[in-house]
């Protein structure tokens, strides 16, 4: 199993746990989109705990994801960026200009807080975007 | 370099027999031939840290060990004594020159005695020569590399141990680091920072970092991008960082660069970053007198 999409409560929980390449990485993100529909979901957490490298393409496709995400009604947290990919990352220059979190844990506090009092403003945008 | 595991020393080739003759002879002239070297090292004004007895002392083993070589063609264990040697001697402020010239005296100083031992027969002097000179040569070989050897270990290991204080990451509140820096930051300990600093917030569970740069005075730009990225980085690992005590070049440095103000968190002092990270983690202290 590459990657698991999880729906916990407004949450979903999408859990990398190995390393991908770019066409899974494209329909991962393509799959987490559409969850975001399928359950109304208001905030998203990605797990990248597991990966030790993510490359140019992955990131951007991370910071993608959040902003697709961000349209269709939903926060995006990254969660558990290793200390050597934080680097690489900000070394090769991509910002990922997302919220990121240690991890899982912290993640999901901070979705909290994010989409606290949001409760009723994102129905409307999950039943559009649901083309499935 | 190839200073280990060589066995055996191509001694006199096809004169293998003449290897035994010098040997007992160096033996028989042992204690002659040591106090015309010890004189020798007198003379030369080495060795000026240590005292007459040790001198005695270490030149008989020297000796002795030299002597072995030759007979063994076996270096290992001159090599082994030359590092505890070394290790003993280093310490006391020998210098490098100091030992590779002492062995090389001892090296002339049976030489002399071959030439004198064998000056009636120039064509076995030269295979004398032919047998010892190579021997001689790796054994001088030997010791000065195991002494450099041992020397660049210490180096080595003081700056492991430079490298280590010099960037301690501390936790001072649950979930708060300081990074206080002092002395001047060039590449090496820049990276350094980084790992240290990327790792400490994942094993405290850190949520702010306050790095202190009081003691910095002056960073250039490849170095102040590094510090930047590190901020960054820290960023998606879930830290805000928080710089204090920029003085004003770095300040410069930063400006010059053109660093976005909006990603960095600056503070005057350490104090204040540290009062401004306690209450982003909603950390109130108060004097337990009331005042």
């Amino acid at each position: 199993m590459l990657v698991s999409i999880l729906r916990q409560g407004d949450f979903l929980i999408a859990s990398i746990h190995t390393a991908l390449d770019d066409t899974e990485m494209e329909r991962f993100r393509q799959d987490v989109v559409t969850r975001i529909g399928q359950f109304r979901s208001r905030g998203v957490i990605i797990d990248v705990a597991a990966l030790d490298v993510i490359d140019s393409f992955g990131s951007r496709c991370l910071a993608d994801l959040a902003h697709m995400a961000r349209f269709r009604g939903a926060q995006t947290v990254i969660v558990g960026i290793q200390p050597d990919v934080a680097f690489a990352i900000v070394q090769l220059g991509m910002d990922l200009d997302v919220h990121t979190t240690l991890d899982l844990e912290e993640g999901l506090a901070l979705l909290e807080r994010l989409t606290a009092g949001s409760r009723t403003g994102h129905s409307a945008i999950g039943v559009l975007g649901d083309d499935r | 370099m190839a200073t280990t595991a060589e066995p055996g020393i191509e001694v006199g080739g096809t004169d293998g027999r003449l290897l035994p003759e010098l040997v007992s002879h160096l033996r028989q002239h042992r204690t002659a031939l040591r106090e015309e070297w010890a004189t020798r090292i007198t003379a030369a004004h080495l060795l000026s840290a240590m005292t007459p007895h040790e001198i005695s002392t270490e030149t008989t083993s020297v000796y002795d060990n030299y002597v072995e070589v030759l007979e063994t063609g076996s270096v290992e264990a001159l090599q082994q004594y030359a590092r505890d040697l070394s290790e003993r001697i280093i310490p006391r402020g020998v210098e490098t020159h100091e030992v590779v010239e002492i062995v090389l005296l001892l090296r002339d100083v049976l030489a002399r005695s071959l030439f004198e031992k064998y000056h009636d027969d120039f064509s076995l002097l030269n295979e004398v020569l032919d047998a010892y000179e190579p021997a001689a040569n790796r054994i001088a070989n030997t010791v000065a590399v195991s002494f450099v050897d041992e020397r660049e270990r210490v180096i080595r290991q003081q700056q492991e141990a430079i490298r280590e204080l010099s960037t301690p990451v501390l936790q001072v509140r649950e979930r708060l680091l300081i990074l206080p820096i002092i002395g001047v930051l060039d590449r090496q300990r820049t990276k350094q920072l980084t790992e240290q600093l990327l790792s400490g917030i994942r094993t405290h569970r850190a949520k702010v970092v306050v790095i202190d740069v009081t003691g910095v005075p002056a960073i250039d730009e490849s170095v102040a991008n590094h510090l930047v990225q590190t901020v960054d980085a820290s960023r998606l690992m879930g830290a805000s960082v928080i710089i204090t005590g920029l003085s004003s070049e770095i300040a410069q440095t930063l400006v010059t660069i053109g660093v976005d103000l909006n990603k960095m968190n600056t503070i005057g002092d350490l104090q204040g970053g540290i009062e401004e990270a306690e209450r982003f983690l909603g950390f109130h202290v108060t004097r337990s007198d009331g005042s």
